[in-house]
């Protein structure tokens, strides 16, 4: 783990080279997620076919850990299959960052919930 | 990397003269002023000296400075002491929202423990509080109305003549926290009605942890904390000389300075507005646009998040701050920026800029070329539209 208030270079690089930022013009399922604490918001699109993330794109208005968690869940989360996306923690992004300052986990969190949400709507769209 | 440091605000670095004065009194005099042998009284010229230079940088008497551990501890003394001064006989305390910590948080307590009933006056828009306002909340138990000369976040200086005027007619004690202003704005206590003045070293490239109250001779003022009765009482504790020595030098330096340095630093502030202004769409400027701070430009920018801007401005070598500093969990946007009325949003999106002596135009040409494309970098990521 990183020390407090102190992010890792992987962190830093995504705040800096956010991947996958936007909105995907017909995704087959959005996701918001919010952390009232703060008024951090994460929006994530999807693009789901044959049973697979095929796109993904995602919107922070907040911190970088906000912004790196979003930024590197995304390019977690491409290529998965539904299950496998769902399946996704806040422990992988985590571990895919080297860490984040203790009192951000939250963060983390949020991006989870949002691509969760995305994948929910992906899903109740599909069958519908 | 060059760093190029603009959070003056925060700190200032030491003064290569003051470092050298204190080192060697902390090197060469190891009396204590309470001492009335050779090295005591050493160590007490040293004290007497300083107290001196700080009276006569603020047209007061050298009896009417206590020295103190910083601002936090003056702005303490002057509400604690004061209610504790006029106990059973006034309690009210007139404030305004935009105050420090040092000043919001004590009186906040100091009205938890039933020792004082606290008005917090709201302010416009550009975070000035009316003096009409201030009348209207004194009344006839009201003990101290305590109004800050310049606001640390968003620079802001407040009519505190007018303000200090008012107490006067009415008899009641008037303090402000001039912690930003001293050393950076002409104060003269003979002309300013004003009975208890914070001072900080910090703020004027002095050492940090040393700082001053200026106390009006007749002000009615109790001791806060209790030991051995330096400071004629109104501030126990064995003095920190060297700290005391570098105080005394560092305001010295400021007030020889301070005429050219503040005019250069508001050429240099106003031309970093307008560059922000021009160069950032939707770059909302906090604070009064003349009446503020010679050192301060502070902005909201809205679809950004301040931590990410001071973050992202660290990494390309700019040492700034913001008034959402989003590190604790819990991360409401400063108190500050929320009275002036902001939208919730558009105050998480606060940075803080403020200049110091070493500020040079190629500084600022600088941050004009890093800070616009953070912004669209962060605005981008977070998209205009993302709901609430």
């Amino acid at each position: 783990m990183t020390e407090p208030d102190h992010y890792s270079d992987a962190a830093l690089d995504h705040l800096t080279r956010p991947r996958n930022a936007g909105t995907l013009p017909e995704p087959s399922g959005t996701g918001a997620d919010a952390n009232p604490s703060c008024g951090d918001r994460t929006v994530i699109t999807v693009a789901v076919a044959d049973d697979r993330i095929q796109a993904l794109r995602f919107r922070t208005f907040g911190c970088t850990a906000a912004i790196a968690s979003a930024s590197v869940l995304t390019e977690l989360a491409a290529g998965l299959t539904l299950a496998d996306a769902a399946r996704l923690e806040p422990a992988d992004i985590l571990n895919a960052l080297g860490g984040l300052p203790a009192r951000k986990e939250a963060c983390a969190l949020m991006a989870i919930g949002a691509l969760r949400a995305a994948l929910v709507d992906a899903r109740v769209r599909a069958t519908a | 990397m060059r760093r190029v440091y603009l959070d003056h605000a925060a700190t200032t670095p030491v003064d290569t003269e003051v470092v050298e004065l204190m080192a060697q009194v902390l090197r060469d005099v190891p009396g204590n002023p309470s001492s009335i042998y050779a090295e005591g009284r050493r160590a007490r010229a040293l004290v007497e000296t300083a107290r001196d230079e700080v009276a006569r940088a603020i047209g007061a008497d050298p009896a009417e400075i206590v020295f103190t551990s910083g601002g936090t501890e003056a702005d303490n003394l002057a509400l604690r002491g004061v209610l504790k001064a006029r106990e059973r006989e006034a309690d009210g305390i007139v404030t305004t929202a935009i105050e420090h910590h040092a000043v919001l948080d004590t009186a906040r307590d100091l009205e938890a423990h039933g020792l004082a009933r606290v008005t917090v006056l709201a302010v416009d828009r550009e975070g000035r509080v009316s003096p009409d306002a201030v009348r209207a909340a004194m009344d006839g138990r009201t003990a101290l109305v305590s109004v800050m000369h310049g606001n640390n976040e968003i620079g802001t200086l407040q009519p505190i003549q007018p303000i200090g005027a008012l107490c006067r007619e009415r008899g009641i004690t008037f303090h402000s926290d001039a912690v930003q202003t001293v050393g950076a704005l002409e104060i003269d206590v003979r002309t300013l009605p004003v009975d208890l003045l914070s001072v900080n070293a910090h703020k004027f490239y002095g050492p940090k942890g040393v700082g001053a109250l200026y106390v009006r001779k007749g002000t009615r003022i109790a001791t806060v904390q209790t030991g051995g009765g330096q400071e004629k009482g109104r501030r126990t504790g064995t003095e920190n000389v060297a700290g005391i020595v570098g105080l005394g030098a560092a305001m010295r330096i400021a007030i020889a300075k301070r005429a050219a340095e503040s005019a250069r630093q508001v050429a240099l502030r106003d031309r970093l507005i307008a560059g922000v202004r021009s160069l950032i769409p939707d770059a909302t400027l906090t604070g009064h646009p003349t009446e503020r701070l010679p050192n301060n430009a502070s902005f909201c920018f809205a679809g950004t998040q301040g931590e990410a801007l001071v973050v992202s401005l660290d990494l390309e070598g700019f040492g700034v701050s913001s008034g959402s500093a989003c590190t604790s969990g819990n991360t409401d946007p400063s108190h500050v920026l929320l009275a002036l009325g902001l939208d919730r949003d558009l105050a998480q999106g606060s940075l803080r800029l403020s200049l110091g002596r070493a500020t040079t135009d190629a500084d600022i040409d600088a941050l004009l070329a890093a800070l616009p494309p953070i912004v669209a970098r962060l605005r981008a990521a977070s998209g205009a539209a993302v709901p609430a």
